[in-house]
């Protein structure tokens, strides 16, 4: 192998591995956000990426509408189906133990699963293209345009997140509950308003990680969530859980780390290699790279 | 004009009967301070009246209507700032950021006003207004504290043990922001444990014993009274 062939292979592994980790990142979102505001690692969030991905399947192969209508009903979809998992199964047990909750969220992520297994089957569902995928060449090196799509999409995504929280209203609110949920309460702020808000947001960037996802796997199988989700909940532990820019290098860090344990031909390890990262990261640091320290909440 | 009506309430923590048929008034205009031991009941009373504890029975009552089953973010929204035990600044968001939230309930051009008020009453904080709250000393996070409650101009404020942890030259420049505070008609309801302080600045006290209103009496009556000054004044 030449120089020049192994240099254009590892920067396609590295541009893999932005594409995939910039899934993650979206998805990791959700769950750190999520975490930062009641405290619960959401198990079902990984399962509205599949919905997503069925409801794009639906619109385009039953509905045959428009790839744009497809995205924006898998988005909206995945936003509504977020706050009802919140109202109808995480409201109820706001005072509950933390366990009671965690619990309750795996039974929804199982409820999921099963019930699109039996709408639709446990075979996969092949998601048409949302649209005509050129390899752009640079000079030799060969680049896909999902992955560009995917990488500036999600770079959006994440920069206009972070004006969310950094500069509206409900966004200072969301960090306000999050610090001090009573205190919150005092200053005139809806707990409810904020939470049901904050699922809003994370299962709607877990709709645009699904429309991602499909344009490179363009598979809706019943089971994708799961794998899906544990990688990217790995990538917000790794981030340190509850922080939002935590969450984004996370992400990129766990797709960057399969892509490039691929690229050393070991691809059959690259699951594995993800979930040894948590391993460490909770036994060497277990607040991830931005967390916060676990005595800091009083 | 009675501004808030406290009737017969009963509070509890799960089986623990907390507060036993506390009743008490505060007139428009007034300073009143609850004074009494650790754990007499003072801070599950104000976390009563601002709604994150529940009464069992009994009402409580803000400018004639009751307000003992609204929720802590509509009771805010009715005029009552309570300034919590401890402070509880948002220590991750910044000095302004602390403020837009104590103004959550009110829109446009009012906020930046009252940022702008707090400001000229607090000049440090204006100083320190892009820095994160945390970072501030534990003066100025009682400050915070008070400006962010003053934020949505609340006809009465109540605060939870305003000199906790203060060294004693800032205990007297708070108990001084509180008569200001007053004297530019905002009504204070004052829970305290340094009780010679509160009574002589307040109109009228209330002595709290284990969840019972043991006495109330005008707060100069109370400062001469041979058994609050035995058990709470420490001579």
């Amino acid at each position: 192998m030449s120089d020049m062939t192994a240099i254009t292979t590892i920067l396609k592994q590295i541009l893999n591995g932005l594409q995939s980790g910039s899934i993650y990142a979206l998805i990791a979102l959700g769950y750190s956000m999520v975490y930062g505001i009641i405290m619960l690692l959401n198990f079902a969030h990984g399962d509205i990426i599949m919905v997503g991905a069925y409801l794009a399947w639906l619109c385009m192969v039953r509905f045959a509408l428009n790839p744009a209508l497809a995205v924006a009903a898998a988005v909206a979809g995945c936003t509504a189906l977020g706050m009802l998992i919140e109202k109808a199964a995480y409201t109820p047990l706001r005072s509950s133990p933390r366990l009671s909750l965690l619990i309750t969220a795996i039974g929804v992520s199982y409820l999921l699963e099963n019930t699109f297994q039996l709408i639709f089957g446990a075979g996969a569902k092949t998601v048409p293209p949302f649209f005509n995928a050129k390899n752009l060449s640079f000079g030799g090196v060969v680049l896909s345009s999902n992955a560009i799509v995917t990488i500036i999409a999600a770079a959006v995504c994440m920069a206009l997140l972070t004006l969310l929280v950094q500069k509206t209203k409900m966004g200072k609110a969301m960090r306000a509950v999050s610090e001090d949920m009573g205190a919150a309460q005092l200053m005139g702020i809806s707990i409810n308003r904020t939470i049901s808000f904050t699922f809003a947001v994370g299962s709607a960037l877990a709709g645009i990680g699904s429309v991602l996802y499909c344009t490179a796997y363009p598979q809706a199988d019943p089971m994708m969530g799961s794998m899906l989700g544990l990688k990217a909940f790995v990538a917000a532990v790794l981030g340190g859980i509850g922080s939002i820019p935590g969450a984004m290098i996370g992400g990129l860090a766990i797709g960057l780390a399969e892509a490039l344990v691929s690229a050393a031909g070991l691809s059959t390890w690259k699951d594995g290699v993800v979930f040894a990262i948590l391993i460490i990261v909770l036994v060497v640091k277990p607040t991830g790279i931005l967390g916060r320290s676990l005595n800091e909440k009083v | 004009m009675t501004l808030l009506k406290v009737e017969n309430i009963n509070v509890y923590y799960g089986n623990i009967h907390a507060i036993h048929d506390v009743s008490f008034e505060v007139a428009e205009g007034e300073i009143v301070s609850l004074i009494g031991a650790n754990g007499a009941g003072k801070s599950t009373i104000l976390k009563t009246i601002s709604g994150l504890l529940r009464t069992k029975t009994g009402a409580i009552t803000f400018k004639g209507e009751n307000i003992s089953a609204a929720a802590p973010h509509l009771i805010v929204n009715k005029g009552i700032a309570h300034v919590p035990e401890g402070r509880r600044i948002f220590l991750k968001l910044t000095v302004e950021e602390n403020l837009e939230m104590g103004a959550y309930t009110r829109r446009g051009a009012e906020v930046p006003e009252a940022v702008e008020a707090v400001f000229s009453r607090f000049p440090r904080l204006k100083e320190r207004r892009r820095q994160v709250a945390g970072t501030l000393s534990g003066g100025e996070q009682q400050m915070l504290a008070i400006g962010r409650a003053l934020m949505s101009k609340p006809p009465l404020m109540m605060l939870d043990e305003p000199s906790m942890g203060l060294a004693p030259l800032l205990v007297e420049q708070v108990f001084e922001i509180i008569k200001e505070l007053n004297g530019s008609g905002t009504t204070i309801l004052l829970v305290e444990q340094n009780a010679s302080m509160a009574l002589s600045i307040a109109n009228r006290g209330y002595v709290l014993e284990t969840g019972r209103i043991a006495l109330s009496a005008p707060a100069k009556e109370l400062l001469e009274n041979d058994a609050v000054r035995r058990a709470y004044l420490g001579s």
